[in-house]
């Protein structure tokens, strides 16, 4: 019988291919090991791990071209160094084994490099790169880095998936990501969804699979199945593709099964994204982010750049409602052209979003009078609102500064518990609300996002923080504006319902997203989700509520969910 | 054994692109090919490594010592490319 890790399901689908664990680093081969003895066959094994590491580098160097391919095949002629080959010749002579012999025959350059500083310094790193993959491809150790020129899909197995690791994978090449640590929040997750790619995270277990296990990984139920059967493994897919048609059946603007309607906006990270969102039928986009215009660079962009920029959203969605966020970066995101921000132990508890903008209230002038002339003459319905504001006063202050630049509809994300709580004082000075329930949840579990160790606390689905949704849509509701969800709660097919049930009036969304919540809405009334969402916050804790609002939202099954 | 003796004018040294052609060119021969900076040991122009763990920057003196059948031919293409600007 097949063995099967658990973790949490984060992003839906079905992936069944073999592992590629992702290392961290290659261990370094123990000092004084030794060959068996057959030292000529010990030189040609090594040569021909180094000669495949350099063919490698150039393979993916070509396919790469530019300069990368130039770096690349640097590496490779590293790789063939006859000077190199000389120091590892002469250490297997001596009887050192040849994982070791690599290992210190690179290391008396490498010493030469670090020690030259500059640019031979940043080499080190290369050198590091080329050693690790001599000394995988001797010991069978995995590759380290991800697969850049995979032949056949791989799942993605890592301790945890930084964002320089996953900087250029290919979504038509990772069937799953699967990762021993991680919350609903993690990278990992955020990336998963933004793919479409299937994921389980926080699956303990996963870091000792071996190298080129097949696996099949169930994204919406959290199983990762070890060596399954391969005909049902198969089936299990060809199950998963069907759904996904079903999926695609479902079509229009969002509503519940009852006709109650839940527009379905996407999640934005600049106009790179509308394409994604366009295809998979945003009806507006409901978290613009900002901040790409704002970091990394040593200028703060110029109004006429900021304008550009806004209005490639609005223009995409004539007739549709664009919610701005406005600049939301703080001690942990810094801009370079804003003098550095104090000393902060907590990054999320500081000076960030609007409490900035409190500091550099021209920078905010600026991005409001770029996005009322960007607005001008687009069919759009722009939409502002601002990150991180827990009280009235400052709630007020943004509104005001919105309606005088020119921009009539200001509104406030609710992310700080104390905005929740008071959600009916602030409802009477904005416009509207949205709801990012990845800070919300963080502040009110004070569970840091960035700290796996408390990832079970970073779930949405706890009752307090359904309680803090329900009081601020609550409170829009009776003051007649609207309560948007922005955060990745919205993307989860079955947090959605209950969210509706909550009162929340739109849901904002990563793209590959959006059919499965516009699917999974069109199988439930608006009375299943209230029930389901009175039962969620009936339980006394999150998986209690998921299993309770489930056990209400019987059109789940179609969907496989 | 034939020799050439020149200054490096390249603003990267004999670093990045110019080392990786040099070494190239290098390896192209069947001879012996060395490289040395100012009066110190000569290192083998084949070895990407050796050369640049020389550290040879911008006005740095360099002698490139080969033999053979078209030494000479060699030694000027090397020249050429190590001396480029």
């Amino acid at each position: 019988m097949a063995t099967t890790l658990k973790g949490s399901g984060v992003s839906p689908g079905t992936g069944y291919a073999a592992a590629h664990l992702l290392v961290g680093s290659i261990p370094e081969p123990p000092k004084g090991a030794v060959h068996d003895g057959d030292a000529a066959a010990e030189k040609a094994r090594v040569q021909a791990a180094l000669e495949e590491v350099a063919a490698d580098l150039e393979a993916r160097g070509e396919r790469a071209g530019g300069e990368a391919a130039e770096v690349l095949s640097a590496q490779a002629m590293m790789a063939r160094d006859p000077g190199l080959a000389d120091g590892v010749d002469e250490l297997v002579d001596a009887g050192v084994s040849g994982e070791r012999a690599v290992y210190e025959a690179f290391g008396a350059y490498r010493d030469l490099l670090a020690a030259a500083g500059g640019y031979l310094g940043e080499r080190v790193a290369d050198l590091d790169d080329i050693r690790d993959r001599a000394v995988a491809r001797l010991t069978g150790a995995p590759m380290p880095g991800v697969p850049g020129d995979a032949a056949e899909p791989y799942i993605l197995v890592a301790r945890d998936l930084a964002p320089a690791d996953t900087a250029l994978l290919d979504r038509n090449l990772v069937a799953a990501f699967v990762t021993e640590d991680g919350g609903p929040t993690s990278h990992t997750a955020i990336l998963a969804r933004a793919m479409g790619v299937p994921a389980v995270v926080g699956c303990a277990g996963a870091t000792a699979l071996v190298q080129g296990t097949l696996l099949l990984v169930d994204g919406a139920t959290g199983e990762v199945v070890i060596e399954p059967e391969p005909a049902a493994a198969q089936a299990a897919v060809a199950t998963a593709r069907a759904r996904a048609e079903a999926l695609s059946g479902t079509s229009g603007p969002g509503a519940t099964a009852d006709g109650h309607p839940v527009p379905l906006l996407a999640n934005v990270g600049g106009p790179k994204d509308l394409e994604a969102a366009l295809a998979n039928g945003a009806e507006g986009v409901g978290l613009y982010r900002t901040e790409f215009l704002f970091l990394d660079r040593a200028d703060a962009p110029s109004e006429e750049e900021q304008q550009a920029a806004y209005r490639a959203v609005f223009d995409a969605f004539p007739g549709g409602r664009v919610v701005v966020r406005t600049l939301d970066a703080g001690a942990d995101k810094p801009l370079a052209f804003l003098p550095p921000p104090g000393e902060e132990p907590n990054p999320a508890l500081g000076e960030r979003g609007l409490r900035m903008f409190r500091r550099h209230p021209d920078m905010m002038a600026a991005q409001l009078g770029a996005l009322a002339r960007a607005a001008e003459g687009t069919e759009a319905i722009p939409y502002v609102m601002a990150p991180m504001v827990a009280t009235v006063a400052e709630a007020a202050w943004f509104a005001e500064a919105c309606h005088a630049a020119g921009l009539e509809t200001a509104g406030i994300m609710i992310e700080v518990p104390s905005a929740a709580l008071r959600a009916r004082d602030l409802a009477k000075v904005v416009d509207f609300f949205s709801i990012g329930t990845n800070d919300l949840t963080q502040y009110a579990m004070a569970a840091d996002r960035q700290v796996a160790g408390v990832s079970e606390l970073q779930d949405p689905w706890h009752p307090a923080v359904l309680d803090l949704i329900a009081l601020a849509a609550g409170a829009a509701g009776a003051a007649g504006k609207g309560c948007g969800v922005c955060g990745e709660a919205g993307a989860d097919p079955v947090l959605a319902c209950v969210l509706v049930g909550l009162g929340v009036t739109s849901l904002s969304m990563g793209a590959p997203a959006l059919p499965w919540v516009r699917a999974s809405l069109a199988r439930h009334t608006l009375d299943q989700c209230r029930a389901a969402a009175d039962a969620a916050r009936s339980a006394p804790g999150a998986s209690e509520a998921k299993e309770a609002a489930r056990a209400c939202l019987t059109g789940l099954g179609d969907l496989g969910l | 054994m034939p020799q050439r003796r020149l200054i490096v004018e390249a603003e990267v040294g004999l670093h990045a692109r110019p080392a990786a052609t040099f070494v190239q060119t290098a390896t192209r021969s069947p001879a012996t090919v060395t490289v040395a900076k100012g009066d110190g040991a000569p290192v083998n122009a084949k070895s990407i490594l050796s050369v640049l763990a020389l550290d040879v920057k911008k006005g740095d003196a360099i002698t490139i010592s080969t033999e053979g059948d078209g030494a000479e031919e060699l030694l000027d293409e090397l020249a050429s490319i190590a001396g480029a600007p």
